[in-house]
């Protein structure tokens, strides 16, 4: 069935009509403060297990820095979570009602999930202003879309997140001649826009200088609390500055979990890094 | 606050686009009438009736090339099978004039000539309604729209993209073209329709029904011109803008780009339908070699050779290429398609941006010579 037929033959009891242009099914429960649960995970890709019995558990408002190897699954676990790849075992869920192994990935990103990839993807003909314009939260249906028009408060938003990513002056450029750690601000951005409840960045602060990636701890610091973030990182500067819970991953499985000070002195995780 | 439609609408212009298009349309509307009714043909200001044909035709041309554009330069889609969308328009509107040619064809009956010809006793089902004008203009319009979302929606649903969907479009309007080919169709086979006599009742070479049809044409182009420069100054333009750039990027914001591209798509092939009405009484006649694949490949050299994703940069292409065409076929027939082959390579080679590119490279460096000559002054200055 089409999307369109989807939101006008909406079942009864899913997500109402408030939320236009949202095709979750079930609203998003954080009352029991979880915002992301992975229970048992297992994937397999031709016998090699990228994630094997993978648990993890993202409190309402947590900052969370995975790291890990090459190969320890932390680039398999979002595509879990995004819809991307479907798990061959075990329970993924977003709070407490949404089954996040059930939902395309638009529908994913519609209940709240945003994520950013490694490599920043921006629409580079378009100005830093239009970018955030067509990431804003909106009923993104072409018959709405065609009509659109964007309001004060819509407005005052995008100014909002322009000055907390910085752009602020940036707004009229074609976002294609911004410099490469400009453009990942401006794909976090796009991201905040869109007002997800469980934010993914994956490598957020590659290619940036060491001032810029100060800054963006900072604004990942400030975002903690009224979002989840969940980041994937191999800049320990960068990881320490975030502060947060640590998870390390190892061969698919969670290997250590805890401060970054109580990870990095544990044996287990030194012999995965510096090899045996 | 926000603003009506209309006024959105009519903003989407700036006052020098609504200046150009106001004496685009008192040249079609008054100047020209006027001149070809009022002047004695003698007269070097007399506009013959084949300058009018001509205008009139190319700007049919001139329309499937903004349609062309509004898929091409805004939405990426490089369709090689507009010519398809084109003829649809003008078969359904010339089944009308083929009704109204009546008992004055040269069998005296009252099916069309090659239905006689054929042997058929009776109109086929398909050619129910087409006695009514208001029905083949609907069709003209319903036609091109439902073969055009029928083909858009699974080629879009299957992401078939880039060469392949040009590839796709070109066996698609061939293919029509053979099945057009065929008697047993029902469309006149390779004759088409002509000899036609009149439209609603009025001689269709009567200089006053010349007039109206070039004015209706005129004003469709004109209409067309602020519907799509309003299209992709909105926010769906931005979208289908980005869909063209980082197709997967937009899916993850929210965008499904199926309905996106599915109804830029359809609205390219209607405006096409249209064009392909208002040609065909104009010119005369209509057969299957306006589907030939040849043709649908001029339309995008039109937009190419204007400059793509302009708007009025098509408009100029199809007057270009079309006014040399007709100038060249009558003087170099032979060396034509050598000429349309080399003018390709000129405009893709050197002319990424096309003709409306040159002009605005010209109209920059201008600026940049006068604005470098008061810096030099105010750099002296401070020395």
């Amino acid at each position: 069935m089409s999307a369109t037929a989807e939101l006008i033959h909406r079942p009864e009891g899913s997500d109402g009509g408030s939320q236009l242009g949202h095709l979750a099914t079930g609203e998003l429960d954080l009352s029991h403060g979880v915002a992301l649960y992975l229970e048992n995970i297992t994937v397999s890709f031709d016998g090699f297990r990228a994630l094997n019995k993978l648990n993890l558990a993202i409190d309402d408002g947590e900052l969370r820095c995975i790291i890990g190897p090459n190969g320890a699954g932390k680039t398999t676990m979002m595509d879990v979570i995004t819809g991307k790849t479907r798990p061959d075992r075990g329970k993924a869920f977003f709070g407490q009602t949404i089954d996040l192994t059930r939902l395309t990935e638009a529908e994913i990103a519609h209940a709240g999930i945003g994520r950013k990839f490694q490599k920043p993807t921006i629409f580079e003909q378009h100005t830093v202003f239009e970018n955030l314009e067509l990431a804003m939260k909106a009923d993104k249906r072409v018959w709405k879309t065609l009509f659109a028009w964007l309001s004060g408060e819509q407005r005052d938003r995008i100014a909002d997140t322009l000055r907390q990513i910085r752009l602020d002056r940036e707004a009229d450029r074609p976002a294609g001649l911004l410099s490469h750690g400009q453009k990942q601000w401006l794909e976090i951005g796009m991201l905040l826009v869109q007002e997800p409840k469980l934010l993914l960045l994956d490598e957020p602060v590659a290619g940036m200088t060491d001032d810029e990636t100060m800054r963006t701890a900072e604004l990942f610091v400030s975002l903690a609390g009224k979002h989840s973030l969940v980041v994937v990182e191999h800049d320990m500067a960068f990881v320490e500055k975030l502060g947060g819970k640590v998870t390390v991953l190892h061969e698919g499985s969670v290997l250590a979990e805890g401060s970054l000070a109580t990870v990095q002195n544990d044996q287990r995780v030194i012999e995965v890094y510096l090899g045996r | 606050m926000r603003k009506p439609l209309i006024i959105r609408i009519l903003s989407a212009l700036d006052r020098k686009a609504w200046l150009a298009l106001g004496i685009f349309l008192a040249l079609a509307l008054v100047a020209v009438p006027a001149l070809h009714l009022l002047v004695p043909e003698g007269s070097p200001f007399h506009v013959s009736t084949y300058a009018i044909t001509l205008v009139g035709k190319i700007m049919c041309y001139a329309l499937v090339a903004v349609a062309m554009d509004l898929i091409w330069g805004f939405g990426g889609i490089l369709s090689l099978g507009h010519g398809l969308f084109f003829a649809l328009g003008g078969y359904a509107f010339g089944m009308y004039l083929m009704r109204q040619i009546g008992t004055d064809g040269s069998y005296g009956a009252a099916l069309p000539d090659f239905m006689i010809f054929l042997d058929w006793k009776e109109l086929p089902w398909f050619w129910l309604g087409s006695d009514s004008f208001g029905w083949a203009a609907f069709l003209a319009l319903a036609l091109p729209a439902v073969v055009a979302f029928v083909f858009g929606y699974f080629a879009f649903r299957s992401r078939i993209k880039g060469v392949y969907f040009s590839i796709i479009t070109q066996a698609l309007t061939y293919a029509a073209m053979l099945l057009f080919f065929r008697n047993e169709t029902g469309f006149g086979g390779n004759n088409g329709f002509t000899d036609f006599k009149r439209i609603l009742g009025y001689s269709i070479t009567a200089p006053e029904t010349r007039l109206v049809l070039f004015g209706l044409t005129a004003l469709a182009l004109a209409a067309t011109l602020v519907l799509a420069r309003w299209l992709v100054t909105s926010r769906f333009g931005r979208v289908l803008a980005a869909i063209r750039d980082a197709e997967s990027r937009v899916m993850f914001i929210g965008y499904n780009p199926l309905w996106y591209k599915l109804a830029i798509w359809t609205l390219s092939a209607v405006l096409c339908g249209i064009a392909g009405a208002l040609y065909v009484p104009q010119v005369g006649i209509i057969n299957p070699s306006e589907m030939s694949p040849g043709n649908s490949i001029e339309i995008a050299i039109w937009v190419a050779v204007g400059g793509r994703g302009t708007l009025i940069g098509p408009v100029i292409g199809a007057f270009v290429v079309n006014l040399a065409k007709s100038w060249f076929t009558v003087s170099f027939p032979e060396y034509w398609l050598f000429f349309l082959g080399l003018l390709f390579i000129v405009v893709t080679l050197m002319l990424p941006h096309g003709l409306v590119g040159l002009w605005k490279q010209f109209v920059a460096k201008r600026a940049a010579a006068r604005g470098a000559a008061p810096a030099l002054v105010a750099k002296g200055a401070s020395a």
